[in-house]
Parts: C-alpha cells; structure tokens; sequence
C-alpha cells in the first residue's frame, strides 16, 4: 500500500511581482483565469488532511496577490494542517497578517535575495529589498516562526556571512541556504548562476564557522549544490512519497519542478479526488519505489536513500526522465553536469539574465 | 534551568503545534519545515506540559496515570533532551 503524504504545497497563483531568473515556477506560468477558486482550494485542503497531510507551504508565485488567502489559510486551519505563507514579502502589510494570523496561519517564511538592497533588487529584477525589510518587520512583531530563504548562486556566494547577518538583524529563527537548482527559469541561466567550486567550498566553510557561532539561533540550513558533489539528491523524499504540489489551475504533481515532464499528463484535482491522485494516478506512480529505474541505480545500494536523484534533472539533461540523474557520478550522463561545472569554475563566460516573464492577467 | 529545578513549567516552544494524526494514529509535532511523529509516552507527557504544571506535578501525573511506570527518572530526562531539541521552553 502507498504511504500517507505529509506535505502539500499549494501553488495559489503564478502571478508574482519579481521575475528571479531561478523562479521554482513552469516556463509556462498559468494563466489567472483558469486559478482554482476558493471554494476548490477549499476543498482540495479538507481532500489532504483525510488522506494523512499535515503541513501545507502555501506559495506561489506570490501567494498574497490572492484576494481571497485568508479563507485558503482558514481551510487549511480547520482541516488540521500546520500552514506556512511562502512569500516575497511584497504586499505582507501588518493588517494582511493580522488577517492572515487570525485565519490561522502558523509560519512564515520569506526570501531575500541577497544581502544588499542593489543586488538583491538586481536579481529580483525590481526595487523589492525595502519592501522586504519592513515585511520581516511585520513578521517579528507578529510573534510568528520565520525562515528566511535565500537562493544562493555565482553573484551572491560570497555574500554568504553578509546574508548569514542580515537573517540575525531581521531576526529570523532559520535561514535556509539554498543552492540554485538547476531545472526551468534557472537552466535557462545556468552559465550566469552556476558558481565555481571555490566559491561554493568558502561559502561552506562560512557556514559551519557561523553555525558555531549562532549555536542554533538562528538555525542555518545548508541546501547541497548538487552540481559539484557528484552525489544525486533525493528528490522530495522519493518520487510520490511524501508530498503533494498543487497548481494554481489545480494540476498535481508529485514535485513543483515536475510541469516540465512532456508525457506525464498531471491529474487534476477538478477531475479527480485527492485520494485517487496520490494512490492510482498514472503520473503518482509513474517513478515510485524502484521497480522503473535503469541500470547503474537499479543495483546501486544507495537506490533507496536518494531513489536515483531527481527525475526533472534527468530530463531537463538527457531528454529522457527515467535515467539516472546526470548529478551522480555513476551516470553514464555525469559530464552533462560535470562539463558545465569545469567550465564555470574556471571562470566561465559570463551571460546576461533572463528574467522570469510576469504571468499575464487574463 | 535543568529539569530537576523546582521553579520550571515546561510549555511547547511558540512555533510548535502538538496534535493528534488520525490517519496514523500517533501524536505528532508539527513546525515549520518538520513533523516529528511521537510514541505514545512522549504524546503524553508533551500534553501535560501546559506552562502551568512543575516538572515534578507532570511526573506525579504520569505516575497516577501509569503506576509502575519508571516516570521519576525518565520524564525530566525527556524534558531535557526535548528542550535541548528546541520543542520545550
Ligand atoms: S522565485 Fe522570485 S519570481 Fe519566482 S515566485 Fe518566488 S519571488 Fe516570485
Ligand atoms: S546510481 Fe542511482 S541510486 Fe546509485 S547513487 Fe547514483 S543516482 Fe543514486
């Protein structure tokens, strides 16, 4: 029998007001007008906490562009679900929290992307830093658990203890560090944002140095770059094993990266229960345990710990989604991955940034 | 404070919710990026830990509850090691 899932993250909208050439979002952004309404939303939430979910991200895009969150958040609230709010920051007034709060909102983590107003404003592709700084305000003053998230890559790295002082002065409880993943937005400019080993090995260092430092407070989360380790990463625990991603047009996935995936028709929560989806649906099931995997993974001891690595990576490089992830250097496609990095790390060319496009209205 | 110090009130930390699954039947801490699934003794003495009760008002409790128990030693050994993880203030 398959597991229960823990986790759903809820992608209530595409629309976003920053454009982060990493964006975790499709290329294909979805439209506003064919988003889920609340009553759906609402429903999809009760859907998950029977079937054994827990903790829901609410996200985005930029989950406050919703009119209508807090009676998202307020779904979630009475079916059980611990509810975190993803957010730019952009648009988190007091009075929105408050709202929010009251509905029964229990976290929230917001992103940065980078130590400074001029770079993090650069990589957002708009002035945002500001508007940031005074929504971690609002944040610490409502009492509520914080992370701050920062997507690391060639232009911020050696920011790293900047980054690590802006979480304490913000007064974050966490700070997550975590490397670019290449699939989407973030391939699309991966020679811009892939960092050199060096880079990657100081930043490390500046971590651990810190981690002692802070003894825990606030707790440093070092997310691996796994262009550099030659190890595959597991991915969200293993395929349809622990977690849901809904989009905004209702689509679910086992994993947000997962809309690149040609042939995997995602089922949609307006066509089919919650329940089916995770148990029955032929895109839940389609790289599930390991009975799918090609050789080298298929006798690899560590084929359940890391379940081959990640299915998006392996189709994004090789075309083809049930191979080895190109990341682990057992695969017969680790230059894919290897060549890029060699290159970067001896100072690579440099490239100019693609910018997510903002999702048109309509 | 260790646990042995008459003065502490064990409450859950602020970003901690305490509840019951009943999809798995078990206790579970839920926080920001973690769910900690419990055995059925650390649910218990989580629910008893109101900020109100002294550790040694929890213990007396638990030894009511379960008699025979061991509670004495391993209940302020638990708090310990639960605030040591953050859980508990
Ligand atoms: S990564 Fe940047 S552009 Fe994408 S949703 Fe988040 S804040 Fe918006
Ligand atoms: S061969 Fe497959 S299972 Fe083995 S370490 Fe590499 S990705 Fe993981």
């Amino acid at each position: 029998m398959t597991e229960a899932p823990w986790a759903l993250l809820a992608e209530v909208t595409h629309a976003c007001p920053l454009h982060c050439p990493y964006c975790s979002n499709p290329l294909e952004l979805v439209r506003r007008r064919t988003e889920l309404t609340t009553a759906e939303w609402s429903r999809v939430l009760a859907e998950a906490a029977d079937l054994g979910v827990v903790q829901a991200h609410v996200s985005g895009g930029e989950p406050l562009l919703h009119a209508d969150l807090a009676e998202i958040v307020a779904a979630a609230h009475a079916a059980g679900i611990y509810t975190q709010l993803v957010t730019s920051g952009l648009g988190l007034e007091a009075g929105r929290l408050d709202e929010l709060v009251r509905a029964g909102l229990d976290a929230v983590q917001l992103s940065v992307q980078d130590s400074r107003a001029e770079g993090s404003d650069r990589i957002a592709g708009r002035p945002s830093f500001a508007a940031k700084e005074r929504a971690a305000g609002v944040i610490r003053r409502a009492g509520l658990p914080f992370g701050l998230n920062v997507v690391l890559h060639r232009h911020n790295l050696d920011h790293i203890a900047e980054i690590i002082e802006l979480g304490v002065r913000w007064g974050a409880d966490r700070i997550e560090l975590a490397n670019t993943q290449f699939y989407g937005w973030a391939l699309r400019n991966r020679t811009a944002l892939l960092p050199t080993r060096e880079q990657l090995e100081s930043a490390k260092d500046t971590v651990v140095t810190w981690r002692e430092r802070l003894g825990g407070r606030p707790e440093l989360i070092w997310v691996v770059p796994d262009y550099y380790e030659g190890v595959a990463k597991p991915c969200m625990g293993g395929w349809g094993a622990r977690s849901i991603t809904v989009g905004p047009d209702g689509a679910a996935l086992p994993c947000p990266a997962a809309y690149a995936l040609p042939d995997l028709s995602p089922p949609n929560v307006r066509d089919h229960s919650l329940a089916w989806i995770w148990a029955r649906s032929a895109a839940f099931n389609a790289y599930r345990g390991t009975a799918w995997m090609p050789t080298p993974c298929r006798e690899c001891p560590r084929r359940e710990i890391d379940f081959g690595g990640c299915r998006c990576q392996a189709y994004a490089l090789t075309g083809d989604a049930a191979r080895t992830d190109p990341a682990c250097a057992l695969s017969p496609d680790h230059r894919l991955v290897r060549d890029p990095a060699t290159t970067a790390s001896r100072g690579g060319p440099e490239q100019n940034l693609t910018y997510r496009r903002p999702a048109r209205n309509g | 404070m260790p646990a042995e110090s008459p003065g502490w009130r064990p409450s859950l930390a602020r970003s901690i919710v305490l509840r019951h699954d009943r999809v798995r039947d078990a206790d579970l801490l839920l926080m920001p990026e973690r769910a900690v699934l419990l055995n059925v003794e650390a649910g218990h003495i989580l629910r008893l830990c109101d900020g109100h009760r002294t550790v040694a008002e929890i213990v007396a409790h638990l030894a009511e509850t379960f008699p025979g128990a061991p509670v004495a030693e391993d209940v302020p050994e638990f708090l310990d090691r639960v605030r040591g993880e953050g859980w508990v203030r």
